[in-house]
């Protein structure tokens, strides 16, 4: 197994200047004719580096029993509140395969009997078993830590879904009818967590659960910068990932447990 | 207007030469609607476009995915921003629906795809 790859190194970082505005351009290409630019807010035009690595750190203390805030949140951002039950079909079923990306689960210690509510996503681990097992490489590992599907090359087969021990994906079982352009979405194939990667690559600098909680339980960031919110706190706190013993060396990281 | 119409009979003329569409966009959506309608270029010069727009597609759509590069004149949402007609109400047709502009020169070339099965077909504000 190779050396965690999250440790604090700044080398070679590159700066990132969000809210920089994208500047409408056109080239000539005639007199008169002018090839069309399409402007933007802040959006890479660089590849994603493994300079960065994105992950969580999630304050399970402050994680309120009945509350599902990040999860609504997550549906709205993502277009999952915009599927709907198929026609017909069986309630405890829909609510069974229901894409979520995130789930609020109950943890429970069995010698104390001391019980956690926490949100469980795809915890982006450095060796993620879903990208080992994937036949096609749909599923993988952007340079940047984050782990996701690219749906374009999904064959729907499933074994991600196997191999994953956070049970962090779902599948689309019906064709889509209403979706956002920033998520497509359709029938057959595999989704998980992105970290809101439509924020990362335009410049945002937070997640949609993050924003949504109130108690402010998640705090999202680099995990190589030392001076980050997440790198900080995890320096003060002690963290666990869950289901260490698996070595997956997980993005996303938990305190209180 | 002249110009707009000089480059039409051109584009007409050459549609014919290049690749023997002669591609009516006569969908729901109202004729001079879409931003493009109001423009003189697209992305990249028109014959080029005609040709190749696939191409641009899929390499904008692994760079992206991939990559994360988002700065870029060849997203397929762009394609459908600037491309979308409205109909009499204002409201945007989808591309893909009859006779619109994605839809009327894949269904005369024969050339089916399933980006739409995933990809909105009209811009949804985010
Ligand atoms: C199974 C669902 C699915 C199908 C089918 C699909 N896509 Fe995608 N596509 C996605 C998802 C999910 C993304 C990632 C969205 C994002 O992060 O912007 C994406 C992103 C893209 C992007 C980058 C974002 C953009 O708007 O430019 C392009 C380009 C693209 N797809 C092109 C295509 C083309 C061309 C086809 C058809 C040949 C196609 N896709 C079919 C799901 C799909
Ligand atoms: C900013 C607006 C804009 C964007 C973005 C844009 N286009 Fe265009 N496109 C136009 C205009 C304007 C024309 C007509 C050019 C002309 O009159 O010669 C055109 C022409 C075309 C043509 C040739 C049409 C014909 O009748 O032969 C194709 C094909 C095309 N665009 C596809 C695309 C695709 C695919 C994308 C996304 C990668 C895209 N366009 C993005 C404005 C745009
Ligand atoms: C001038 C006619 C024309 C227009 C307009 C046009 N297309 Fe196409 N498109 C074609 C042809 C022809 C093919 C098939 C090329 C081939 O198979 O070699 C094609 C193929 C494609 C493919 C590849 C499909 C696949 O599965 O590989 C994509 C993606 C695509 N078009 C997207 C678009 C989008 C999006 C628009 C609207 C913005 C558009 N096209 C407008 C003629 C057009």
């Amino acid at each position: 197994m190779s050396q965690p790859t999250d440790q604090p190194s700044n080398t070679g970082r590159r700066e990132f200047l969000a809210g920089a505005t994208g500047v409408a351009a056109a080239t000539v290409v005639a007199p008169g004719v002018f090839l069309q630019s399409v402007a933007n807010a802040a959006p890479r035009d660089t590849a994603v580096s493994s300079d960065v690595r994105y992950g969580m750190l999630i304050d399970t203390s402050k994680c309120a029993d009945g509350c599902n805030d990040c999860v609504t949140a997550c549906d709205k951002e993502n277009g999952l509140d915009m599927l709907v039950k198929p026609e017909g079909a069986d309630d405890e079923l829909w609510d069974m395969q229901r894409p979520r990306w995130i789930r609020t689960v109950k943890l429970r210690n069995n010698l104390t009997g001391h019980v956690s509510t926490l949100p469980m996503m795809c915890q982006h681990c450095e060796h993620p078993p879903c990208v080992d097992v994937c036949p096609t490489g749909a599923s993988f590992r952007r340079a940047d830590g984050i782990v996701m599907v690219d749906r374009h090359t999904c064959i729907g087969c499933r074994y991600c879904m196997m191999a994953c021990p956070y049970n962090a994906r779902s599948f689309i079982h019906e064709a889509v009818q209403f979706k956002l352009t920033a998520t497509p979405r359709g029938k057959g194939c595999v989704e998980s967590c992105n970290l809101c990667v439509q924020r990362r690559d335009n410049g945002g600098t937070t997640t949609a659960c993050q924003d949504a909680c109130k108690q402010g339980a998640i705090v999202f960031g680099d995990l190589k910068d030392p001076n980050s919110a997440v790198s900080q706190a995890m320096s003060k706190y002690p963290t666990v990932q869950i289901r260490a013993d698996l070595k997956l060396n997980t993005g996303v990281r938990y305190t209180d447990v | 207007m002249k110009g707009k119409f000089g480059l039409s009979l051109l584009m007409a003329l050459c549609l014919g030469l290049c690749g023997g569409l002669g591609v009516v966009y006569a969908g729901e959506g109202v004729e001079g609607s879409a931003k493009a309608d109001r423009l003189d270029a697209c992305v990249a010069p028109t014959a080029f476009m005609r040709r190749n727009h696939f191409e641009l597609i899929e390499h904008q759509r692994h760079i992206t995915v991939h990559e994360g590069i988002r700065k870029t004149d060849n997203s397929l949402a762009g394609c459908i921003d600037c491309h979308v007609r409205r109909d009499a109400q204002g409201s945007p047709v989808p591309v893909n629906a009859p006779g619109e502009f994605c839809a009327a020169c894949h269904e005369y070339a024969g050339a089916s795809l399933d980006c739409f099965t995933c990809h909105a077909t009209k811009p949804t504000g985010n």
